[in-house]
């Protein structure tokens, strides 16, 4: 199916009532996800998955994709207004937005927010749809040494999701391994790290760790603090949030920077859309004019990292849909859901299933016109959101977290596995330990296992299987690359900024 | 002192569980006639958490403290939230849940009883209606 037919199939399908409806769910849901600090896509996408058994696919997966790309719209809301990211993305949105809101230009910075993610959003979808079937057909030539190597090389790329601590990072990727490996082992038949525990023989399920981790965790993470924090007021009617010619002229370079750095960063794995539109910032400001007053609310200082990371959402979905590699906690979590649907993202993951990525790519389209529409007459009414009180809020995404977790197994003792991974997730976050890392090596360790047995039973227990094919031995040098990064200064002193930015 | 750094104690609890890994892992086929066998991933990811989480403790900086301001009541609502766990199968998830929200309201964030009382019935009773009755999805 070529690009324009592909399209047109897509169209159909994202127009179809059910699935347009979905849609509008999906980046309603994201808006007000990505309003709310302290709740992010990742928690979300885990905590409605269990739901999503009871739909079609199609509709989904362009629901949860809609949770995604719409938190990064909604991100901007709580940055500018409050001086705290809605959600990780959002974190270089602060710099500039806040100091424009309290410079009482609040509506042109949200409004210059919905403009340029709209503008980077499609830019991605577009890249997503003429790179991603090229990219496919390339991966037809994999065997299982490239799969390992290509898993080596996504693992290896918890070098950009670690904090201060490579070493950290590693660890908990290797946590992430071995909950991977808690089961039966499907080669065999042994049973693994069961403990004795009939419960643990079919493994522990990917959700419970998700929800417990990001969710919980994250719930925790919030109590710690009793006082509510007060947000900037939004000025009432679509005028005042308009931006003016002017800040659309000064934004020009903005645009296309956020787009194409946004969707370049994103098609590598593990570098994420905080990393984006940090580099889209420092880009901005590098080459502007006006370089000396970033930070003092500067309207490009708003565009770029918008920009970014909503082109970033395009890019991070290639790998996941082409080569079945996910590059961040979010796009794991969307792996799992595929995988839970009965699909197998990977190389012939388009031309299986047309309907599911061509649709996928068409909802994108349409869900980023409804996003602009949403975030900038609207945006007065999803900042009242802000004003929902956390009392409320906290035992609601419990509620949501106990309720996904029994309706995928209706097991009590799933529950206490919950709550064990809800605490280890504040631990980490306690500790500095980053807890994308984890999800990474669950989500990949059985596969990568497998892709590894599988290579040794070809090559008759002969590691040079690996290093003997170029594009396993290309992938491996690389991820053995990444691996060195810590040790070149500059590079790492990128990364490191990037990360306590997020870490703010 | 290096003993009260979080990076030493937390390094030392994962190099347990590196050793428990590899220890376990020996009790499984390393080799088959097939090739790789069960023990064969485990030991060498066990290996290199091991060696990893020895390298944390041994570098784990003197007078680095973690900053547990507000970890009580984050600790406490964990508490509570396992308690109610505990509490399902015997009370069932309304009064369970209900009694968690009652703590987190009224003891956490210091509202009225009455205001803890109307929000608990209120997202217990939301939780009936979106679930069971609209959606059809069973509470615990």
């Amino acid at each position: 199916m070529d690009i324009a037919a592909g399209l047109m199939h897509g169209f159909a399908v994202a127009l179809a009532p059910a699935n347009l409806l979905w849609c509008f769910v999906g980046v309603l849901l994201g808006t007000v996800v990505g309003i709310l600090p302290g709740l992010g896509p990742p928690a979300t996408i885990a905590m409605l998955l269990p739901l999503t058994a009871l739909m079609n696919p199609a509709g989904a997966i362009i629901m949860l994709a809609g949770i995604y790309y719409g938190a990064k719209y909604g991100g901007s809301t709580t940055s500018i207004l409050l001086n705290v990211p809605g959600e990780s993305a959002s974190v270089v949105t602060c710099i500039d937005g806040y100091q424009l809101a309290r410079k009482g230009r609040a509506g042109a910075a949200l409004g210059i927010a919905a403009i340029a993610s709209f503008i980077a959003g499609t830019f991605g979808v577009l890249a997503l749809m003429l790179v991603a079937p090229p990219l496919a057909r390339l991966a037809l030539a994999f065997s299982s040494p490239e799969y390992f190597a290509l898993m080596a090389l996504g693992l290896a790329m918890v070098v950009l999701l670690a904090g201060r601590s490579l070493v950290k990072a590693l660890l908990a990727m290797l946590v992430g391994l071995w909950l991977a490996g808690i089961g039966t082992d499907a080669f065999t038949s042994t049973s693994r790290f069961t403990f004795g525990r009939m419960e643990l023989l079919s493994g522990i399920d990917f959700v419970v760790v998700a929800i417990g981790v990001f969710a919980i965790g994250e719930v925790l993470a919030n109590m710690e603090a009793r006082e509510e924090p007060r947000a900037l007021p939004v000025p009432k009617g679509l005028r005042n949030l308009m931006p003016t010619m002017q800040d659309m002229r000064d934004c020009r370079f903005a645009f296309a920077n956020g787009s194409i750095i946004g969707f370049l960063i994103g098609v590598l794995p593990g570098a994420g859309s905080t990393i984006a539109s940090f580099i889209s910032y420092g880009v901005e400001k590098a080459f502007s004019r006006r370089r000396l007053q970033f930070g003092t609310g500067v309207i490009e200082g708003v565009a770029a990292p918008e920009g970014a990371n909503n082109s970033e959402t395009g890019g991070a979905l290639v790998p996941l849909l082409t080569l079945g590699i996910p590059g961040s906690g979010t796009t794991a979590i969307l792996l799992a859901a595929l995988v839970l649907w009965g699909f197998k993202p990977g190389p012939l993951f388009i031309s299986e299933n047309p309907s599911m990525f061509w649709g996928l790519v068409a909802s994108m389209y349409i869900g980023n016109v409804m996003l602009l529409v949403l975030n900038l007459p609207l945006v007065p009414l999803f900042a009242q959101v802000l004003r929902a009180p956390v009392y409320v809020l906290y035992p609601v995404i419990i509620g949501l977290s106990l309720v996904g977790v029994y309706s995928v197994s209706g097991s009590l003792f799933d529950l206490g596995l919950l709550a064990g991974f809800g605490l280890l997730g504040y631990v980490m976050r306690k500790l500095d330990y980053p807890s994308a890392p984890l999800i990474l090596g669950l989500v990949l360790g059985g596969a990568m296992e497998r892709a590894l047995r599988q290579s040794l039973m070809m090559s008759e227990g002969s590691l040079t299987i690996l290093v003997a094919r170029p594009i396993s031995a290309a992938m491996l040098a690389c991820a053995a690359l990444l691996l060195l990064i810590p040790f070149f200064a500059r590079l790492n002193a990128w990364r490191l900024r990037a990360m306590e930015e997020e870490n703010k | 002192m290096r003993w009260r750094s979080p990076d030493f104690w937390s390094g030392l609890a994962l190099a347990a569980l590196g050793g428990y890994i590899v220890v376990a892992a020996r009790g499984w086929d390393y080799l088959t006639p097939d090739g790789p066998g069960p023990g064969f991933f485990p030991i060498w990811y066990g290996i290199v958490m091991l060696v990893l989480s020895l390298v944390l403790v041994f570098t784990s900086e003197k007078g680095q403290v973690a900053d547990w301001r507000g970890a009580a009541r984050a600790f406490a609502v964990w508490a509570a939230f396992a308690a109610s766990l505990a509490l399902m199968k015997a009370l069932g998830f309304a009064i369970s849940f209900a009694a968690l929200t009652y703590f987190v309201v009224a003891v956490m964030y210091r509202r009225p009883p009455l205001v803890a009382l109307a929000t608990a019935a209120a997202i217990v009773g939301a939780f009936y209606l979106v679930f069971p009755l609209a959606l059809g999805v069973t509470l615990p």
